[in-house]
C-alpha cells in the first residue's frame, strides 16, 4: 500500500514538472502550428538563468525565502529577452513554409542556442540546492518528500488553470481562439495576428523557462538539459494531442505515472515505456487522446 | 580514383571519408523519403539497429567480416522496417516524423537499460576483417574504406535505377498530391512502404559501416540528435541526385571537424547557422547550385 502511495506521489510530482514544461509547447503548436524544438533551449536557458541569479542572490545574503521570486524573475528575463528576438527576428519570415520545414528551422535555432548557453555559462555544472531544502519536508506513507515539490505542483496547476481561464474567460483569450481557428479570417476581422503570435511565442517560452528555473534547484544544471526535455515534452503533447491543453495535462499524468510505476517495479524499462506509450497513441489515435475531428484539407 | 589514391590518404582523412560514406548511405535513404515529402526524425533507429547487428555478429558469433556486417545490418534494419512500415506508411507530415522519433527513442530506451549489450556504454567491435583475412594494422582502415566505397557505389547505382522506375517516380507525385496518385491507380501507401524499407536498409548498412569504422557502438546512435544529424546532411545535400547525400555527408564531416577543431564549444552553432542559411537561401540543397549553373549554360 505504501509503495502504491509513493508511486502515486512520485508520479504526480514528475507529471507536474512535465506539464509545466510541455504546456508551452502545446500552446505554441495550437496557435502557430509550429512544432517548436527551441522549447528545449528555453527550458535550459531558464535553468541556467535561475542558477546564476539565485546563486548571486544567496551569495549576497539577501533573504533566502525570496529566492523563489528570483527563480520566477530569471525565467521572465530569459523569455522576454530571447523569445521576441527569435520570433520577430527569424520565425515570422518562415510562417509561409511547410510545418516540417519550420520544425527544421527551430531545430537549427536549438543547435545555435545550445552553444550560446555554453558560451555564456561554460560547461561546468551549477548547483543551487538552497531553495530545494529551505521549505522542509512533508511525509506521505512514511516517506519524506521535500515540500518544494508542492511548489512544482502548484506551479503546474496555476499555469494550467490560469491559461484555461485566460482562453475561455477573457476577451483577449477568445480573440486568440479565433486566431487559432482561422488566422486569415481573424486578420480580415481586424485582429493583429502577428502580435498574437509574438505574445503566444513569448508566453509559451516563458512556461518552458519557468519549468527549467523551478527544476534547477533539484538537479545539477549541466549542458544537454534541453536535449532531454524536448523529446519528453514531445511525448507528452503527442499523447494528449498536439495543441490541446487538457491533452497536455492527461499526457503529463500518463507519462508521469507510467514512469514512476516502472521506476518502482521495473526500473529497466523506464525510458522504453514512455516512448512505447507515445508510439501506441500515435498508432491508434495519431492526433492524440484529446483530438477533435479535423476535416481533410486537400 | 579514390581506391587508387587510398594508400596515400592520411589515416585521419580515411576515417572521415569512411564515416562520410556511412552517413551518406543513411542520408541517401532519407533523400528517398524526402522526395515524397516525408521527413523521418527517427532514421537513427535503423542506423543503430545496423550497428548493433554488426556488433552482435562479432560478439556472439565471432564474425567480423566487413561485408558480412553490412549484410547483417541491411537484413535486420530491412526486416524491422518491413514490419513497422505497415504502420508508418499511413502517416504523413509531422505525424510521420513524430512516430518515427518515438520508435527510435524506444530502441534507445531498450538499449540504455540492456546489460547484455553494455547499456549506456555500448561495447567494442572486433577489428575488421575482409573475406576472412585480417589486414595489417596500417591497412585495416583502407580495407574498410575500399569496401565502403564499393558498396556505396553499388547501392547508389541501385537507388539511381530505382528512381527511374515508375514506383520511384511516384515520390514527387505523392508529395504534391496524393489523391491524384490514388486516382492514377497507384498505391501511395505501398510506394511509401517500399521507400521506407529501402531507406532502412541503406541506414542499416551505414550503421554497420560506422560501427566497424569506429570500433565501438553505444545507444547514443539511436538518440534523436543522431537522427537530427542525418536530416541535417540530407537538407544540406538536397534531393537532386544520388551523389548529393555522399557529398553532403563529406561536407558535414569537414564542417564538423573544422568547427570542432577551431572552437569545441561552438561547433553546434556553426551547424545550426549552416542549416538555417540553407533552408532560407537554398531550399533545394547545395546540389541545386550545380543544377542552376547547368540550366544557365546549356
Amino acid at each position: 500500500m505504501n509503495q502504491l502511495l509513493s508511486v502515486g506521489v512520485d508520479g504526480l510530482i514528475y507529471s507536474a514538472w512535465l506539464f509545466t514544461a510541455a504546456l508551452g509547447l502545446t500552446l505554441i503548436y495550437g496557435v502557430m502550428k509550429i512544432v517548436n524544438v527551441t522549447h528545449g533551449s528555453f527550458y535550459a536557458l531558464g535553468a541556467y538563468a535561475a542558477a546564476s541569479l539565485t546563486g548571486a542572490w544567496l551569495a549576497r545574503g539577501y533573504p533566502p525565502m525570496l529566492s523563489y521570486l528570483v527563480l520566477f524573475a530569471a525565467a521572465l528575463v530569459v523569455a522576454v529577452l530571447v523569445a521576441p528576438l527569435i520570433e520577430r527576428g527569424i520565425l515570422r519570415f518562415m510562417y509561409a513554409k511547410d510545418e516540417v520545414v519550420i520544425l527544421l528551422i527551430t531545430y537549427a535555432l536549438f543547435l545555435i542556442l545550445e552553444d550560446v548557453i555554453k558560451l555564456v555559462w561554460g560547461v561546468n555544472p551549477y548547483f543551487i540546492a538552497e531553495p530545494y531544502a529551505l521549505l522542509g519536508s512533508f511525509t506521505v506513507g512514511g516517506l519524506a518528500y521535500p515540500t518544494y515539490n508542492l511548489l512544482l505542483i502548484a506551479l503546474a496547476l496555476v499555469s494550467g488553470l490560469g491559461l484555461t481561464w485566460f482562453l475561455r474567460g477573457t476577451r483577449v483569450g477568445k480573440l486568440l481562439l479565433a486566431v487559432i481557428h482561422d488566422p486569415e479570417i481573424s486578420r480580415a476581422m481586424g485582429i493583429n495576428v502577428n502580435r498574437y503570435y509574438l505574445v503566444t511565442f513569448t508566453f509559451g517560452s516563458l512556461l518552458a523557462a519557468l519549468a527549467g528555473a523551478f527544476m534547477a534547484p533539484t538537479v545539477s544544471v549541466v549542458p544537454g538539459l534541453g536535449v532531454e526535455i524536448i523529446v519528453l515534452s514531445f511525448a507528452v503533447v503527442v499523447i494528449g494531442g498536439l495543441g490541446s491543453l487538457p491533452g497536455a495535462a492527461l499526457g503529463a499524468l500518463i507519462v508521469g505515472l507510467v514512469r514512476s510505476i516502472s521506476v518502482h517495479y521495473m526500473p529497466e524499462v523506464e525510458l522504453f515505456v514512455i516512448y512505447f506509450v507515445m508510439a501506441m497513441v500515435l498508432a491508434f489515435r495519431p492526433r492524440g487522446l484529446f483530438s477533435l475531428a479535423e476535416p481533410r484539407k486537400i | 580514383m579514390l581506391l587508387a589514391a587510398g594508400p596515400f590518404i592520411p589515416q585521419w582523412a580515411i576515417f572521415i571519408i569512411t564515416i562520410a560514406f556511412a552517413k551518406g548511405l543513411v542520408a541517401l535513404g532519407l533523400m528517398l523519403l524526402l522526395r515524397a515529402g516525408l521527413i523521418s526524425f527517427g532514421q537513427a533507429l535503423y542506423y543503430c539497429l545496423g550497428a548493433y547487428a554488426a556488433g552482435a555478429l562479432g560478439r556472439f558469433m565471432g564474425i567480423s567480416d566487413v561485408l558480412a556486417q553490412m549484410l547483417a545490418g541491411a537484413l535486420v534494419a530491412g526486416f524491422a522496417a518491413f514490419i513497422l512500415g505497415f504502420l508508418l506508411a499511413k502517416y504523413r507530415g509531422i505525424f510521420f516524423g513524430l512516430l518515427s522519433l518515438a520508435l527510435s527513442m524506444i530502441l534507445y530506451g531498450l538499449l540504455v537499460k540492456n546489460e547484455a549489450l553494455g547499456s549506456t556504454d555500448g561495447f567494442n567491435i572486433l577489428p575488421s576483417t575482409l573475406f576472412g583475412v585480417r589486414p595489417g594494422p596500417e591497412w585495416v582502415r583502407y580495407a574498410v574504406l575500399a569496401s565502403a566505397a564499393i558498396v556505396s557505389l553499388l547501392l547508389a547505382l541501385a537507388v539511381h535505377r530505382y528512381l527511374a522506375t515508375p514506383l520511384g517516380r511516384l515520390a514527387p507525385a505523392i508529395k504534391d498530391n496524393e489523391i491524384r496518385v490514388e486516382y492514377m491507380g497507384a498505391s501511395a501507401r505501398r510506394a511509401v512502404h517500399v521507400k521506407y524499407v529501402i531507406a532502412a536498409v541503406l541506414a542499416g548498412v551505414g550503421g554497420a559501416l560506422a560501427a566497424t569504422t569506429v570500433g565501438h557502438i553505444d545507444p547514443e546512435m539511436a538518440f534523436w540528435t543522431t537522427s537530427g544529424e542525418f536530416i541535417f546532411i540530407t537538407i544540406l545535400a538536397g534531393t537532386g541526385s544520388v551523389v548529393a547525400p555522399f557529398a553532403g555527408a563529406l561536407i558535414y564531416g569537414v564542417i564538423h571537424t573544422t568547427a570542432y577543431d577551431l572552437s569545441p564549444n561552438t561547433w553546434q552553432m556553426s551547424l545550426g547557422l549552416a542549416l538555417l542559411l540553407i533552408i532560407v537561401f537554398l531550399p533545394e540543397g547545395l546540389w541545386s547550385m550545380f543544377r542552376r549553373r547547368y540550366a544557365r549554360h546549356p
